[in-house]
């Protein structure tokens, strides 16, 4: 299978893929749980209000606006010639979905499954700043994310964009190769943690003066745990989905798909829970279900496109370096992450997205994936930075102290997630 | 000191673009040593911003 060539979608190709895409948004319940189960009791009502809330706002947000800067990849967008090349840089959509109905079932499923992704990917910075952001915050973060980054970010890659085309302009591989949203959903979920977290600030008592980190964890593993394997469920639908769609696979082609997925999450979750057994005596049920997210993230960008040895070992490897990520980024960098979702959004993709280009058997691969990288942490990374800086100065990102204090739920919806339970004092929180 | 980091990371991402238009497709290893000097150039605008928060926050932990 190769990108690149035209839809030529069957009518059994086009009722599998909308299938697929009805089951994907598990893969948002079990995000929505993962964020939920890893934040405090105090707050869980809060998340999945939230989640519920983003899922909302992204999909009006991007039906408004980010849609038309989207286009399809057989629409022309907005092209600019420089060095002899052209660099299709901007969708050219109808306005406000109008047509629909009457479009192509490509063009109809290519639009289904960027609503999902959006979903997905603005509820990545929401698990960051979990305990602390706002609802009104997160609402702000998912508008700005369907409105401008992801419709931009989504046209040079899945909409014939300039990084698409890196293969035909300046013949590197298959151009810019996601097809099932590494890049577009997770890393730019992750760099949206980041910035996030450096937004918002820690959570109260997280990082004591003078003292080592606290720890915080989760309230609910059993959440933590079954979000994961809603999530399998999800994801495969969206890897499949993906191949479809962008890499316009053979039927034959996607049970291999699906088994790379599940190979590269197995992988991830045995190597982490190798690493957390050895360094702290046990496994951690929280970091293994981060292992097993970020064995996922990375089959986004290769599953479709390498062996089931290579998705295995692109799995280990995700597996070993979630735990390390995640320790390195509270203890030595003093980022408060409670979702973890820096190390397996952000870092799980982008190794994903270079695992892609070391074993994807097209020439030039690797380099048009680096390219692509250079892209998100060099574009995407400040332009979320500078818009969230701007949001956080209109809604503040983060809720007062005393609402910190008393938590989410009671602060922001008057009742707590679970009436019955006592609550107590936090000791951290000085 | 954050926002310098921020702002050197597009220095890179434009490093990486060069490199596409300044190499002839032919020339694929100096292209690629161009793009990854790109990329080492956004790892350090990235270094520079984790630092900066780094010290940023020790000053003012509660």
């Amino acid at each position: 299978m190769t990108p690149g060539q035209p839809p030529l979608l069957t009518d059994a190709t086009t009722a599998l893929a909308l299938a697929l895409l009805l089951l994907a948004p598990l893969a948002i319940a079990g995000l929505a749980l993962i964020n939920t189960g890893l934040g405090r009791s105090r707050s869980a009502a809060q998340s999945l209000l939230g989640s519920l809330a983003i899922v909302a706002v992204t999909a009006i947000a991007f039906a408004l606006v980010g849609a038309t800067l989207v286009g399809t990849s057989a629409a022309a967008g907005h092209i600019f010639i420089l060095g002899g090349k052209p660099w299709n840089w901007l969708g050219m959509g109808p306005f406000f979905l109008l047509g629909l109905s009457a479009a192509p079932a490509q063009a109809q499923l290519e639009l289904l499954f960027e609503f999902l992704a959006v979903a997905l990917a603005a509820l990545i910075p929401w698990g960051s700043g979990a305990d602390r952001l706002r609802l009104a915050a997160g609402c702000a973060i998912g508008a700005v994310l369907a409105a401008i980054v992801f419709p931009l970010l989504v046209h040079w890659t899945w909409g014939n964009g300039w990084l698409a085309q890196l293969g035909v302009n300046f013949s590197l591989g298959s151009g810019f190769l996601d097809p099932a949203g590494a890049a577009t959903i997770h890393v730019l979920g992750g760099l949206s943690a980041l910035a996030v977290a450096w937004i918002a600030g820690p959570r109260r008592g997280k990082f004591p003066q003078g003292g080592f980190a606290t720890a915080m964890p989760g309230h609910n593993a059993v959440y933590i745990l079954f979000g994961c394997l809603l999530a399998l469920a999800g994801w495969l639908a969206l890897n499949i989905a993906g191949a479809v769609l962008w890499l316009h696979a053979p039927l034959a082609a996607l049970p291999a798909t699906a088994v790379n997925t599940l190979l590269s999450a197995s992988g991830a979750v045995i190597a982490t829970l190798a690493v957390t057994r050895y360094r702290f005596g046990k496994p951690d049920a929280s970091l293994c279900a981060n292992g097993w997210l970020t064995g996922l993230v990375a089959s986004s960008a290769c599953a479709a496109v390498v062996s089931p040895l290579a998705a295995l070992f692109i799995g280990i490897v995700a597996g070993v370096i979630t735990p390390l990520l995640v320790e390195v980024l509270e203890l030595a960098v003093s980022i408060d992450d409670p979702s973890g979702a820096i190390a397996v959004h952000g870092a799980g993709g982008l190794w994903g997205l270079i695992a892609a280009g070391v074993f994807a058997p097209w020439p030039g691969q690797f380099s048009a994936q680096l390219v692509g990288i250079a892209t998100l942490l060099g574009l995407a990374l400040p332009l979320v930075y500078l818009l969230f800086w701007l949001a956080n100065r209109v809604i503040p990102f983060r809720v007062d102290p005393d609402g910190e204090r008393i938590g989410m739920d009671l602060h922001e919806l008057g009742g707590g997630a679970y009436p019955e339970f006592v609550i107590h004092r936090d000791d951290t929180y000085r | 000191m954050k926002f310098a980091g921020l702002l050197v990371m597009p220095a890179g991402f434009f490093l990486s673009l060069a490199a596409l238009v300044l190499f002839p497709a032919s020339n694929t290893g100096a292209r690629t040593a161009f793009v990854l000097c790109g990329l080492a150039v956004e790892a350090l605008g990235l270094a520079v911003a984790v630092r900066g928060h780094m010290e940023s926050k020790g000053k003012d932990r509660p």
